[in-house]
C-alpha cells in the first residue's frame, strides 16, 4: 500500500527481525526453563538484581537504555503477577469456600482494623519500592551526554542525528556528514519506509522535532517512545548494542496516513557506518539538496533556538 | 439533616419536592403516579421525576452503547488481516474516533450518573426526589442533544471527528480537522459537559441535604457516597474541559493562537488541560461502578459490607489523587515532571488495594450466592484486577515508554473499563431492573450472557497485550504481514464478535421480561439499603413510609432484627442518640 520514495539508494538487506530481538537470548526452550525455575525464586531476590528477567512477551532491548527499562519492566511483572496472583486466587478461593450452603445467617462482622491497617500498609511498601527502582531506571534512560563535548566517557564519538516528523513520513538529518534520508507515504507495496542507518556500540544522541502535528517516534526492540511536538526539540540518547534491524512506527495519531507512517533503524559498525555516509555523500543526498516537505511552512522548531538546546548540560529531565 | 424522630419504628418521610404526595397506600402506585401529570408520551417529556429522567438516561447511553459497539466490532473486522480493506483510512479514523467517543462521553459517565444514580440515589437517602427537578430534566436533554449531535456527525460532510476521543492538538484544528463534523464533535462535549455538571450539582445537593432522618453521612449506602465523590469530581473537572473546548473552538473559527505553535501558543497546553479533566474522568467512570459492586456483594454475601469508613476514605483519597495525575498520560511527551506524576499515580493504588480487600473481606465467611448481579460483580473483580495490575506498571515512566501508544495500553484500559462499565454497570442492571421495572430477569438468559461476556472478554484483551508488546501501536488500520501481529489479532477479533453475541442474550432477556413478566416484589435479593424497603417500581414520591435509619442498611435491619448489630456506623454520639429516642420512643 506505500512506498518510500527518495529514500536510501543502497539499502541494507533485511534481516529476520526476531535474530535482533535478543542477541543473547537464549533459545527458547531454554528461556522457558529458566522461567520455570524462576518461579521458584522470591520476588525480592528478582527485584533485588539477580541476574533473572523473564521477558514477559517484551523486547529484552537492543539499546542499553532499552534493556534496563527492560529490567524494570520485567520486574514489575513479577511483582505484579505475584500480587494480582495472590489476590485473584483468594477472591477464587473465597467464592469457592463460601458458596452458599444453607440458609443459616453468616456472622455479621463488618471490620477489623488490624487487617485493614495491614492491607493498607503492605501495598504502601510495595509503592514504595516499585517506585524506587523506577526512579533510578528513569535517570538512566533518560540521561543524555552533553553533546557539546562531542565525545563521551568512553571516548567513542557521538553521533548526532536529528529526526523530523512530518505528515506523513521521516526525515533523518546528520548535520555532522551533511547527510539526509527521508521518506514520505505515497501509494505503493508495503515496506518499512526510510531508514536511519547508525553504528552500534557508540551513542547516538536523537534530536526529535515535528513539523507539523504531534508524532510518537517508537521503536520496538529500543523498548522507548517519544513524542514529535510541534515548537518543541526533545533528545534522548540510544546506545545500540549489536547489529541488527530493527523496525520503528508513528505511534501517535496524525491525521490520514497514521497507519503507515513506518521508518526503521539498521545498526552496523562505526567503520560500515561512516562507509554508508560517504556513499549518501557521493549520491547527493545532503541535507541542503533534500527538499522540504510540502507542508512545511515555516518550521515550527525556529522558535526554539537550537544551539540554546542543544548546548543544554545534560538534561536529565524529571530526575530527582 | 438529623432531625427529631418521633417514632423509632416507622417514618412518615420529609417531602420537601412534592406537597400533596403524602399517603398514597401500597400496590397503588401505578395510579398514583397517572394522577400527577399527563399521560403517555408527554408524561415523559415532560417529566422531572427522577425515575423517568434515570431511565431516559439509561436507555439512550446504552443505545449509544450498541451503536458505539457496533463500530468495535467493524475496527476489529479490519484488523483482523493486516491489509484488510473492509473501510478505508478516514472511515476507520473515524470509526476509533466516535467508539471511543460515544463509549466514553456518552454511555460510561451517563449511564452511571446520569441512569442508575438518578434513579437510585434519592431512594437510597431516602428523598422523594433530586434536589432540583427541573435542573435534572435539563440535563436529561442536553445530554439526549449532544448525544445526538455526535452519534449524526457521520453524516455531514466531511464525515464525522477523526482525530481520536482525546483530539490532540495541533491535529485538531481547523487547517488539520476543518470538517463540520469536529466543531458538532466538540459542541457535543459542550452540551453534554454542561448536562454532568448539572447532574453533578444535583448529586451533590441531594446527598447532603435530602437524607432521610437517621441517615447521617456514614449510614449512606457506598453507593450513594461514592456518587457524591463522583459529583464533587464532575465539578472538578468538566468545567475545565468545558474551557478547553471552547478554546479550541475559537481557535478552530475566531483565529486564536491558543494552541497553534505559528500564533505563539502551546499545542500541549491541549493536553494537560485535556488530561486534567480526563483523569478524575477516569474516576468519574470508574467509581459510581465500584459504588455498584460495593452494593451487590453484600447483598449476595448476607453480611454487611466489611470496612465500610475504609471503603469511603479510599474513595475520597482516590478521588483527591485523581486531580494530581493527569501528566502520567504525558510521560513521553518529554515536557512533564516524571518522578511527581509517577509517585501520585503509584499511590492510587494502594485505595485501590482497600477496595479490593473490603470486597473479598465482605465475602469473606458469608454465604455467597451467584445470581446473575453476583455473577457480573465477579466478572468486574477480575476484570478490574488485572487492569489496575497492569495500571500500575504503566505509572512507570520508562515501562510507560515501553508501551505508550501501544495495543498495551488499549487492552489496559479496556480491562478497566469494560471492568467497570459493562462489567458492573450490568450488574447493576441485573440488580435493579426488578426494583425499576417490578419484574425479574431470567436468570439462564443472566448467566448465559454473562459467561459468553466473560469469555470474550478475556479472548479480546489478552491477546492485545501481548501484541502491543510486540510492538503494534493503537490507532492503525493496517499493518505488515511480516510483523507477527495477525494471529493474535484474529484471536482478539473472534473474542470481540464473542462479545458482541452475548449481548443477544441480554436482548432476549429483556424481551422475554415485557412478554412474560415475573412479578418481583420489593425486595427479590433480600437487599439492604432504602430502595429495597419501597414497592417496585416505587410510588411517586418514593415512599410512604420509612424504617428508622440505624445503619447503611436500614431494610435488612428492618427485615432481620434478631441480627441487628448495637454498633451501627454511626459515631458514637449519633449511635447514644438513637438509643435514647429509640428508648423514648418505646416507652410512649
Amino acid at each position: 500500500m506505500i512506498a518510500f520514495t527518495n529514500g536510501s539508494p543502497t539499502p541494507l538487506p533485511d534481516r529476520d527481525r526476531t535474530s535482533a530481538d535478543t542477541p543473547e537470548a537464549p533459545a527458547a526452550g531454554r528461556r522457558w526453563k529458566r522461567w520455570a525455575a524462576g518461579l521458584a525464586v522470591a520476588a525480592p531476590l528478582v527485584l533485588g538484581g539477580c541476574n533473572f528477567y523473564p521477558s514477559y512477551g517484551a523486547s529484552r532491548g537492543a539499546t542499553t537504555q532499552g534493556q534496563d527499562t527492560f529490567k524494570l519492566y520485567s520486574g514489575m511483572m513479577t511483582t505484579g503477577i505475584i500480587i494480582g496472583g495472590f489476590v485473584g486466587l483468594l477472591i477464587l478461593f473465597t467464592v469457592l469456600r463460601y458458596r452458599r450452603r444453607s440458609d443459616e445467617m453468616p456472622k455479621q462482622f463488618h471490620e477489623s482494623i488490624p487487617i485493614e491497617i495491614l492491607y493498607t500498609g503492605i501495598p504502601v511498601l510495595v509503592v514504595a519500592a516499585l517506585f524506587l527502582f523506577t526512579v533510578i531506571t528513569e535517570n538512566k534512560v533518560d540521561a543524555t551526554v552533553p553533546l557539546a563535548a562531542k565525545i563521551t566517557a568512553t571516548g567513542n564519538p557521538v553521533v548526532d542525528v536529528k529526526v523530523t516528523a512530518f505528515q506523513w513520513g521521516w526525515r533523518f538529518d546528520y548535520p555532522n556528514d551533511n547527510v539526509s534520508v527521508s521518506g514520505e507515504v505515497t501509494n505503493g507495496p508495503q515496506n518499512h519506509g526510510p531508514q536511519m542507518v547508525l553504528p552500534y556500540g557508540q551513542t547516538v544522541q536523537v534530536t526529535l522535532v515535528s513539523n507539523d502535528v504531534i508524532h510518537g517516534f517508537y521503536v520496538r526492540d529500543f523498548n522507548f517512545s517519544r513524542y514529535a511536538l510541534p515548537g518543541v526539540v526533545n533528545t534522548f540518547d540510544l546506545n545500540i548494542i549489536n547489529p541488527g534491524f530493527y523496525p520503528g512506527q508513528c505511534t501517535q495519531i496524525c491525521g490520514l496516513y497514521h497507519s503507515e507512517m513506518l521508518f526503521s533503524v539498521r545498526a552496523v559498525s562505526p567503520a560500515q557506518y561512516r562507509t554508508w555516509l560517504q556513499g549518501e555523500v557521493a549520491t547527493g543526498h545532503t541535507i541542503k539538496r533534500v527538499p522540504e516537505p510540502a507542508a512545511n511552512t515555516p518550521p515550527p522548531y525556529d522558535h526554539v533556538t537550537t544551539s540554546n538546546a542543544l548546548a543544554a548540560p545534560a538534561s536529565k529531565k524529571g530526575s530527582l | 439533616m438529623t432531625t427529631t424522630i418521633e417514632s423509632p419504628d416507622l417514618i412518615e418521610p420529609e417531602e420537601p419536592g412534592g406537597p400533596g404526595a403524602h399517603g398514597h397506600a401500597e400496590g397503588d402506585h401505578e395510579a398514583a403516579h397517572e394522577h400527577h401529570g399527563p399521560h403517555g408520551i408527554l408524561n415523559w417529556l415532560t417529566s422531572t421525576d427522577h425515575k423517568v429522567i434515570g431511565k431516559s438516561y439509561m436507555i439512550t447511553a446504552l443505545v449509544t452503547f450498541f451503536i458505539s459497539g457496533v463500530m468495535a466490532l467493524v475496527i476489529r473486522a479490519q484488523l483482523a488481516d493486516p491489509t484488510s480493506s473492509l473501510v478505508n483510512f478516514q472511515t476507520y479514523n473515524e470509526l476509533f474516533t466516535m467508539h471511543g467517543s460515544l463509549m466514553l462521553y456518552l454511555f460510561a459517565g451517563p449511564f452511571a450518573f446520569g441512569g442508575l444514580a438518578n434513579y437510585i440515589v434519592p431512594l437510597q437517602v431516602g428523598a422523594p426526589d433530586m434536589a432540583y427537578p427541573r435542573l435534572n430534566a435539563l440535563s436529561y436533554w442536553l445530554y439526549l442533544g449532544g448525544a445526538s449531535m455526535m452519534t449524526l456527525s457521520f453524516v455531514v460532510a466531511g464525515g464525522a471527528a477523526s482525530f481520536g476521543w482525546v483530539a490532540y492538538a495541533p491535529l485538531s484544528n481547523s487547517i488539520n480537522s476543518p470538517g463540520t463534523g469536529t466543531d458538532l464533535w466538540l459542541l457535543s462535549l459542550g452540551l453534554t459537559g454542561f448536562s454532568a455538571i448539572f447532574t453533578g450539582v444535583n448529586l451533590v445537593a441531594t446527598i447532603f441535604y435530602l437524607r432521610a432522618p437517621g441517615m447521617t453521612m456514614f449510614r449512606v449506602p457506598i453507593f450513594s457516597w461514592n456518587m457524591l465523590v463522583t459529583g464533587i469530581l464532575i465539578l472538578i473537572a468538566f468545567p475545565v474541559l468545558f474551557g478547553a473546548v471552547v478554546m479550541l473552538f475559537c481557535d478552530r473559527h475566531f483565529g486564536t493562537h491558543i494552541y497553534s505553535v505559528q500564533g505563539g501558543g502551546v499545542p500541549v497546553l491541549w493536553q494537560h488541560l485535556f488530561w486534567f479533566f480526563g483523569h478524575p474522568e477516569v474516576y468519574i467512570l470508574a467509581l459510581p461502578y465500584f459504588g455498584i459492586v460495593t452494593d451487590i456483594i453484600p447483598v449476595f454475601s448476607r453480611k454487611p459490607l466489611f470496612g465500610y469508613r475504609g471503603m469511603v476514605f479510599a474513595t475520597l483519597s482516590i478521588a483527591a489523587l485523581s486531580t494530581g495525575v493527569w501528566a502520567h498520560h504525558m510521560f513521553t511527551t518529554g515536557v512533564v515532571l516524571l518522578p511527581f506524576f509517577s509517585l501520585l499515580s503509584y499511590l492510587i493504588a494502594i485505595p485501590t488495594g482497600i477496595k479490593f480487600f473490603n470486597w473479598i473481606g465482605t465475602m469473606w465467611g458469608g454465604q455467597l450466592s451467584f445470581q446473575t448481579p453476583m455473577l457480573f460483580s465477579m466478572g468486574f473483580l477480575f476484570a478490574f484486577l488485572m487492569g489496575g495490575v497492569t495500571g500500575v506498571l504503566l505509572a512507570s515512566p520508562p515501562v510507560d515508554f515501553m508501551t505508550h501508544d501501544t495495543y498495551f495500553v488499549v487492552a489496559h484500559f479496556h480491562q478497566v473499563l469494560i471492568g467497570t462499565t459493562v462489567f458492573a454497570g450490568f450488574a447493576g442492571f441485573y440488580f435493579w431492573y426488578p426494583k425499576m421495572f417490578g419484574r425479574m430477569l431470567s436468570e439462564r438468559l443472566g448467566k448465559l450472557h454473562f459467561w459468553f461476556l466473560f469469555i470474550g472478554f478475556w479472548v479480546t484483551f489478552v491477546p492485545q497485550y501481548l501484541v502491543g508488546l510486540k510492538g503494534m501501536p493503537r490507532r492503525v488500520a493496517d499493518y505488515l504481514s511480516s510483523n507477527g501481529w495477525t494471529g493474535l489479532n484474529q484471536l482478539s477479533t473472534v473474542g470481540a464478535f464473542v462479545i458482541g453475541f452475548s449481548f443477544l442474550f441480554f436482548f432476549a432477556n429483556l424481551i422475554q421480561s415485557w412478554r412474560k413478566p415475573v412479578p418481583a416484589g420489593d425486595n427479590p435479593w433480600d437487599g439492604g439499603a432504602l430502595e429495597w424497603f419501597t414497592s417496585s417500581p416505587p410510588p411517586h414520591h418514593n415512599f410512604t413510609h420509612l424504617p428508622p435509619i440505624r445503619s447503611e442498611r436500614p431494610t435488612w435491619d428492618y427485615n432481620h432484627p434478631e441480627h441487628r448489630k448495637d454498633e451501627s456506623h454511626g459515631d458514637k454520639r449519633h449511635r447514644e442518640h438513637d438509643q435514647k429516642k429509640e428508648t423514648v420512643g418505646a416507652n410512649s
